[in-house]
Formats: C-alpha cells, sequence, structure tokens
C-alpha cells in the first residue's frame, strides 16, 4: 500500500504523519509512507488544503487532521 | 550541520557581549528604550487588545467553514465571485502559510487561474484581521482603516492585472479533478454562529476602546462604561457556549487560539524588544538617529514612498512585528504615505516567500506580480499622504 501525506511541513501536517504511523504500527499493517512537501507535486494532486492524505492515488481527506478511525477504514482494518 | 550551527551562534554572541560598547550612554540608552517599549506594549495592548484578537483568530479558524469559502476557487467558479471571495479571503484562511502556498499553487494549477490566485495570495497575509485589529490599535484608525481597504482593493488589482498579462496563457489550461478541503458537520444554525462571533467582536470592541482625547460627547461616555459592557459581553459569551456549544468544540477553539498565541506572541514581542532598541518610542531617540530616518522616509515624496514600498517587499516581517516597527518609524519622523506604502508591500512579499512563488509561477511571473506590489504601494502611499497630510 502506498500511502503519501500531502503537506509543506506545518504542524498539522506533522501531526497527521505521526497519526498514520501510530495507527500503522498499532494494526500492523505494512505500507510505504511518504511525505510530500513540494508544493507544485501537492498541486498535482488537486487538493485544495492542507494536511491531505493519499493512498493508492486516491484522495482520502483534505484540509484536517482525520480521525484515526477513519485511517482504519481507509487501510481496510 | 546542527552542532557548526550553534557554534556560529554562540561565536556571534560572544563577539556581540565582548565587543559591542554597552557602557556608551547610547547603548544604554536604546536598551532602556527597548524595555519601555515592551511594558507599553504589555500595559496598553496585550490585555485588551491582542488576547480577544487571538481569541477571534481562533474561533475563525474552528468555527467558519473553510470549504465553503475555498468553492468559490475552483475551476467552475465565475470569475467576478472569485476575485471577490479572494480580496477578502484573507480574513478568513489565512494567518497560517500551511494554508496559504499550497492553496495559491492549488487554485494557479487547478482552479481559476493566476488572477484569482494571485488575488489570494496577496490578500492573505496582507488583511488578516490580527494585523488589521493591531494597525488600528497602536498606529491610528486611519491607518488601520487605510491598510484594510488598501489591501483588499489591492487583491482585486493585483489579480485582475496579473490575469490581463497572462490571458493567453489561461485558456490551455487543464482543468481535472479537484478536491476541497472536507465539511466539517455542522450542528448549529448559521445564525447561532453569527450572534457568538458578533459577541467576540464586542468584547474585543469595547475592552480595546481608547480614552478620548477630549472628556466630551459619545466616545466618553462609551469609555466611561465601557468596562460595563465588556462584563456583560463577556456574560453573554458564557451564556451562549454554556447552552449552545459542545465541550470538544470549546476545546479546539482552546486549541486553536493557544496555538496563534504560541505561533505568534514570542515573535511580536522580539520585534518589539528589537523596534525599541533601534528605534525607541515615539518622541525618544534610540540606536538610529532620527535624522537618517526623516531623510529616508520622512515627508510624502516619490522616493520616501518608493523607497519605503520596496523596502517592505524585500524585508521579512514576521506576523505582526511590522506593527512595533513602523510605530518606532513613525515616532523617528516617517510620513504617513510612507508608512502605508510599506504596510501594504511589507506583509505581502519578502525575499523568501518571492523564492517560493517563483518555484510555483516562474521568475518572470514572481518579477511582474512584485512590481505591481510595489508600484500600487508606492501610489496608495502617495495619495494617502497627500490627503492626510
Amino acid at each position: 500500500m502506498e500511502i503519501k501525506i500531502l503537506g509543506p511541513g506545518c504542524s498539522r501536517c506533522s501531526a497527521t504523519e505521526k497519526l498514520v504511523m501510530d495507527v500503522l504500527g498499532e494494526t500492523g499493517v505494512d505500507a510505504n509512507v511518504e511525505k510530500v512537501t513540494d508544493l507544485m507535486k501537492i498541486a498535482e494532486y488537486g487538493v485544495f488544503g492542507t494536511p491531505a492524505v493519499v493512498i493508492d492515488g486516491q484522495v482520502k481527506c483534505v484540509g484536517k487532521i482525520p480521525k484515526k478511525e477513519d485511517v482504519k477504514t481507509w487501510i481496510g482494518k | 550541520m546542527r552542532d557548526r550551527y550553534y557554534l556560529l551562534v554562540i561565536v556571534g554572541v560572544f563577539l556581540a557581549a565582548y565587543y559591542i560598547p554597552w557602557s556608551a550612554p547610547l547603548i544604554r540608552q536604546s536598551g532602556l528604550e527597548a524595555f519601555l517599549m515592551l511594558q507599553e506594549y504589555a500595559r496598553e495592548h496585550v490585555l485588551t487588545c491582542l488576547i480577544p484578537a487571538l481569541f477571534i483568530a481562533g474561533a475563525i479558524a474552528v468555527f467558519v467553514s473553510q470549504a465553503a469559502v475555498i468553492k468559490y476557487f475552483g475551476p467552475g467558479a465565475k470569475k467576478i465571485l472569485a476575485y471577490s471571495v479572494a480580496s477578502v479571503s484573507g480574513t478568513i484562511l489565512a494567518v497560517c502559510s500551511c494554508t496559504v502556498l499550497p492553496l495559491f499553487a492549488g487554485i494557479y494549477m487547478r482552479g481559476g487561474g493566476i488572477g484569482p490566485a494571485t488575488s489570494f495570495l496577496y490578500s492573505g497575509p496582507a488583511i488578516n484581521v490580527l494585523a488589521i485589529v493591531l494597525t488600528a490599535r497602536v498606529l491610528g484608525w486611519k491607518l488601520g482603516l487605510a491598510r484594510a481597504i488598501g489591501a483588499v482593493g489591492f487583491a482585486y488589482l493585483i489579480g485582475l492585472c496579473m490575469h490581463f498579462i497572462y490571458r493567453k496563457e489561461e485558456k490551455n489550461r487543464e482543468s481535472k479533478n479537484f478536491y476541497l478541503p472536507d465539511e466539517e458537520d455542522k450542528i448549529r444554525p448559521l445564525w447561532k454562529d453569527v450572534v457568538y462571533m458578533a459577541t467576540l467582536v464586542g468584547i474585543l470592541i469595547f475592552a480595546a476602546w481608547g480614552k478620548p482625547a477630549a472628556p466630551v460627547g459619545f466616545w466618553m461616555a462609551v469609555w466611561e462604561v465601557k468596562w460595563y459592557i465588556t462584563i456583560g459581553f463577556l456574560i453573554l459569551l458564557g451564556m451562549e457556549l454554556f447552552f449552545w456549544f459542545r465541550r470538544d468544540e470549546m476545546k479546539s477553539w482552546g486549541e486553536s487560539t493557544w496555538g496563534f498565541g504560541k505561533q505568534i506572541l514570542p515573535l511580536l514581542f522580539g520585534g518589539v524588544l528589537v523596534a525599541g532598541f533601534l528605534l525607541g518610542r515615539p518622541g525618544h531617540e534610540a540606536l538610529i538617529p532620527e535624522k537618517w530616518i526623516q531623510d529616508l522616509v520622512g515627508g510624502n515624496s516619490l522616493w520616501a514612498n518608493l523607497f519605503s514600498s520596496i523596502a517592505g517587499a524585500l524585508m521579512y516581517f514576521a506576523t505582526l512585528t511590522e506593527v512595533p516597527i513602523l510605530q518606532g518609524l513613525i515616532g523617528s519622523g516617517m510620513g504617513q504615505g510612507p508608512a502605508l506604502a510599506l504596510l501594504l508591500s511589507g506583509p505581502a512579499l519578502s525575499l523568501p516567500s518571492m523564492l517560493v512563488i517563483r518555484s510555483i509561477i516562474g521568475t518572470e511571473k514572481m518579477l511582474v506580480y512584485s512590481g505591481l506590489v510595489v508600484v500600487f504601494s508606492t501610489v496608495a502611499g502617495m495619495i494617502y499622504g497627500a490627503w492626510i497630510g
């Protein structure tokens, strides 16, 4: 599974990254997590707000720190 | 790398401590001015103005739906609406570069195009609530109002100019799918949110009510009862929070207010100290001789306005620090026109932000954008200076 965290490096973006990592650790799901900080790359996904989470090319959430339960459903747990 | 950086800092501090003639009267005077200016801020502006304004900024960040605003920037949105929303959206969306730059890149690449994108880019940092409120409070309501009007008007104009200059490129921009920030669930009718915001603004206005110069008339009558009115609003706010809001909402309001405070207050206090050290309070001389400032940016000449708008465009002002710096400059003899020019070009542009903007829209467009900001700021400064002076 490919998980991308989009965000230029603000505190809410790192909070999102940490939350996703925590969920992966808890559930034991194996996934590649990549942080995308380049603004042009972020814009290419078409997201109008950060932090955003993209899983396997699908935009899952935009402009807010997701809830733990939501992340669990996205990764299929 | 980090260790080397610390070493440089320590060596720098050591050299400064060793060589600066701390006992010279001018340095002592400047140091004293720095702390007197800090005290002035602590006594006059923090409790009655900054703290309520921080709570308002926090409330806007949590309770105003960003998705509702951002949808006007999408590729399908009406142009005129896109410009109008972009030029006032700074009040609602900005304060954090977290939102401004990704959104700018998004609007440029996928949404309304370069026009609305630059409108938004300019208005974002230029008209946030905190900046306007503190400007009006410290530098006078005329300059605060001129800043607010100038910032909204400029956002419109600069966006339209950019669109006009690059209208040929606009046509073949791709419009693929785009994603707006997710709507938060609504639990209150809109009017309750409006009343709550109005209560917060009421607290700010009456707590910050200044003592009028002459003890007569309406302003004085309000001044005499301002604390009763403020307390009335505070009780009202307490009731609204108790009956209308859930606990977790209040918690996230508190958290976002604290977030802004943490981000802004240390920078502002540092800025006040530096401004006090270099420029002194109004009427008091400090390190930089007043004559230099009067020669460079005194009066309302074209040169003075141009110089201060270029200086503002290149310099980096951390959020709100432009206010104490301008207070020092005006106190040392800067003209009203150049002051407005600096307020209009300063927060919107800086050397670092130019580099980021360049990476998104390219060197040429970045230079055109910066040029427009400098020219418009200079003109606005001259008009305002002529009108006030």
